[in-house]
């Protein structure tokens, strides 16, 4: 009783300034261990060779801007999602190039879902979204369905059949149902259980075969726009980043958040953990990508030029580490060294924002996508 | 930040690029600086070593409205003679503009009223402002005077402001009205929207024109109520703050040398960096390496793979399948069973958990299991005590403990083996055996 007496004497300032007071004393607890920078240890590394990365294939079909894309197990296969549109003005038609805020006089939109076999580029499957925009697009893990969503605030379950004659859409299951748009979605190790990200600032483990919450993650304090399940194969995290500036580790089975860094000074687009799972990277609207690694529980490294001004959408590492690809909104992809912190190339290629990038299951190659509506594939 | 390089470039204090007014023909072309004067700027003062990079820069401030072009209505950068005005901060993308079409129609219908050769439409403007006629008929007398208003306002202006302002009017209306296959950079990430300077989108016009019925544009409505910080927020994060102090942490110089040498370990399975044998497909069109790997038989680099770490033998199925066969020849394969069926566990539907776990518990766990683990007892009784709500995490802790004794045990011991280390030296399987176990002797003294 004299406990709760206690906390009700405790007004909001003085909790806050008590917290602000923890926050410093946590980061003198770090500044001790900082001892050293990561690309001054990594000097003794052997430089990079000359990187030439080409366009491989050129993947066409989508109408509108690809946002997002999820490789399938078996490297060649790939799952991309789109907005699409079509533009009628009441009894008036536009012509192909949608005439800009033409948006105002929309009567009917869809997006637009496409597995490709990206090696030979061949269309296998393709369906047609009742929402706009298709922001978050994952192969399963066994090959056999897709999930995706957007501003539908759901996260739907395809199965993908053979027969030509089937409607992929008449099989469709709805697995999550958030309050706000779906940002990203990610099968964990099974086709029965799917992680998502919300616009409405939680993630969410559901059942797919019942469509049953399993368990949420509730911390960030605005728009979760991306995550990433860790690599290992016992562990039960991920990580998630938001539109306040946070990324979060967290724990599958309880809930709880884990671990959180807070150096971006805004939106983080993209994580995505370093293939050891000790680290992670991350893609932000202030145009840098950091590594942040759990067991130093600090950032450790930051990405970044002068001439790069526009905001990193999406990253992903080389199968062994060395390498951080990253796509930003000025339309190229910045290949890093992860270790020295300098850039070793700049790809060209893309004529518009590249708001997607995955590298493929075996390391081969990575695809990016865009909003110039197509796919690209390099090694 | 492309409003501070750009504010930058424009101050010849610190040495911003020279603007201009160049003699040509009878006229003065007022306040305009070269593609290349840009280009050059751009590379000094932002570190850029690459012509190339610098002029994709330089391009796309001007495809977002910065700095523009004065005779063409396409949007780029050039690294030439090329003469490029700056647009005026009121025209600037950060003041929120989204310019209804009236004013569009407004500005084009202007622009037919004077007969200036500089002013005259190109095709595509023609097409929209046929467009706008028709969709636009019933209020055309309004936007008509409205434009005859606005050419009235301009002809006050002094000759020379004109000719800028009309320019940077212009570049105003090829940002927001592009010309047709070019990128509309005005176009916005739909998740963004909602937290823009101008939420409300208050629409203003950019001939002051105001207008009773304002379309209504459907684009999704992304409203959510800012939750204030609770006492119970703070609570949470002063309790998560002293967990984190109490963690513990490894110094950087320990995380670098980690980072390092995973990173050097692996590089030469990275087809990125080190070429893949014999060729990546993408490269080479020819899916030889993926053909190899879909075999039963392990290269050796993938064999040598399976000793970095308890996790690459588990990750791949070929691994897996040796070790259960040495842990078979062990008598102890019911460890890796146990922890295969707890994995697989946890990939089950819901609906079919329960009964898993008791099936689990039966083969590995109860008094006489047919492959009873090793637990200790505090384990046991943990696992005993889940076991009672059958949930998919009913075994962690038995996991854990398994995980952690075939990694330190029969890990280490299968990796000592015969049956790893020939794999390892990639032996071929019918050959002299005697030979071969010779060979094997005295590698290993």
């Amino acid at each position: 009783m004299a406990t709760e007496a206690l906390h009700e004497n405790e007004t909001l300032a003085s909790l806050k300034s008590e917290a602000e007071s923890l926050k410093g004393k946590l980061e003198e607890e770090r500044a001790k261990l900082h001892d050293v920078e990561l690309h001054q240890v990594a000097e003794r590394v052997e430089a990079l060779g000359q990187f030439v990365m080409k366009t491989r294939r050129t993947l066409k079909g989508h109408g509108n801007k690809v946002l997002c894309m999820d490789w399938c197990k078996d490297k060649r296969r790939i799952v991309s999602s789109s907005q699409e549109c079509k533009v009628e003005i009441l009894r008036l038609h536009w012509d192909i190039q949608p005439l800009p805020h033409s948006l105002r006089f929309f009567s009917w939109k869809d997006g637009k879902v496409i597995v490709w076999d990206s090696f030979t580029t061949n269309k296998e499957h393709a369906v047609t979204m009742p929402c706009t925009w298709v922001m978050a697009c994952a192969y399963a893990p066994s090959g056999c369905a897709i999930a995706c969503g957007g501003l539908d605030n759901k996260c739907s379950v395809y199965p993908l059949t053979f027969d030509k004659n089937e409607n992929m859409a008449a099989k469709k299951k709805s697995v999550a149902m958030h309050t706000n748009y779906l940002s990203a979605c990610s099968f964990t190790n099974s086709d029965m259980q799917i992680l998502t990200a919300s616009g409405d600032g939680t993630c969410a483990l559901w059942d797919v075969e019942s469509g049953q919450l399993l368990q949420s993650f509730h911390g960030h304090g605005a728009d979760v726009l991306c995550l990433d399940l860790a690599p290992s194969e016992t562990g039960n995290t991920f990580v998630s980043g938001g539109c306040d500036k946070k990324a979060m580790v967290w724990d599958m089975r309880s809930g709880q958040c884990v671990q959180a860094f807070e150096t971006h000074e805004s939106d983080i687009n993209s994580v995505r953990y370093y293939p050891s799972g000790d680290a992670f990277a991350s893609g932000s609207d202030d145009a840098t990508c950091r590594l942040y690694d759990l067991r130093a529980d600090r950032e450790v490294a930051i990405y970044s030029k002068e001439s790069i001004i526009f905001g990193a959408s999406s990253v992903d590492f080389s199968l062994s580490g060395r390498l951080l690809f990253a796509g930003y909104n000025d339309y190229t992809i910045n290949v890093w060294d992860v270790l020295k912190g300098s850039r070793v190339s700049i790809l060209f290629g893309h004529e518009n924002r590249v708001s997607t990038l995955r590298v493929s299951p075996d390391g081969t190659a990575f695809c990016s996508g865009s909003w110039d509506h197509t796919l690209r594939v390099w090694a | 930040m492309i409003e501070d390089i750009i504010t930058k470039m424009q101050d010849d204090k610190t040495g911003g690029v020279p603007i201009r007014t160049v003699k040509s023909f009878l006229s003065k072309i007022p306040s305009v600086v070269t593609g290349t004067d840009v280009v050059q700027w751009l590379m000094k003062n932002l570190s850029i070593e690459d012509p190339v990079e610098a002029i994709h820069l330089g391009s796309l401030i001007a495809a977002q409205g910065y700095i523009f072009p004065i005779s063409d209505h396409v949007l780029t950068m050039k690294d030439d003679g090329t003469f490029y005005r700056f647009q005026a901060p009121y025209f600037w993308p950060s003041n929120c503009w989204e310019p209804e079409n009236t004013d569009y129609a407004i500005y084009l219908c202007k622009r037919t009223m004077q007969n200036k050769a500089r002013l005259e439409l190109a095709d595509y403007e023609a097409e929209n402002l046929a467009r706008l006629q028709r969709a636009f008929a019933r209020k055309w007398e309004f936007i008509f005077m409205q434009a005859e208003a606005q050419v009235k306002i301009d002809r006050k202006k002094d000759k020379t402001e004109r000719k800028i302002l009309d320019s940077q009017e212009r570049a105003f209306w090829d940002v927001h009205r592009p010309v047709p296959g070019c990128v509309n950079t005005t176009e916005m990430d739909i998740r963004k929207c909602r937290r823009l300077k101008n939420p409300q989108k208050v629409k203003k016009s950019v001939y002051g024109v105001t207008e009773e019925s304002q379309a209504q544009s459907p684009v999704h409505v992304l409203s959510q109520p800012i939750r204030k910080t609770t006492k119970e927020d703070i609570r949470k994060q002063i309790t998560f703050l002293n967990t984190q102090i109490d963690r513990h942490c490894l110094k950087m110089s320990k995380v670098a040398e980690s980072l390092i040498a995973y990173t050097e370990q692996y590089m030469e399975y990275d087809p990125l960096i080190t070429p893949a044998e014999p060729s990546n497909p993408w490269i080479s069109d020819d899916v030889a390496l993926w053909d190899i790997e879909m075999s039963k038989e392990p290269s050796q680099q993938r064999v040598k793979r399976w000793g970095f770490s308890f996790d690459e033998i588990l990750k791949d199925q070929v691994g897996r399948d040796q070790f259960l066969r040495f842990l078979e020849s062990e008598f102890s394969s019911e460890n890796l069973r146990f922890w295969l069926a707890v994995q697989d566990l946890k990939k089950q539907p819901l609906q079919d958990v329960a009964k898993r776990v008791e099936e689990i518990w039966q083969e590995f766990l109860a008094p006489g299991a047919p492959s009873a683990i090793n637990l200790d007892s505090h384990s046991y009784e943990i696992t005993s005590q889940n076991v009672k709500d059958g949930g998919r995490y009913t075994f962690e802790d038995a996991q854990e403990h398994i995980y952690k004794l075939m990694k330190s045990d029969s890990y280490a011991r299968f990796l000592r083996s015969n049956a790893y280390q020939d794999l390892l030296l990639a032996k071929k399987k019918g050959k002299s055996l005697a030979g071969k176990r010779l060979t094997g002797l005295m590698q290993s003294s």
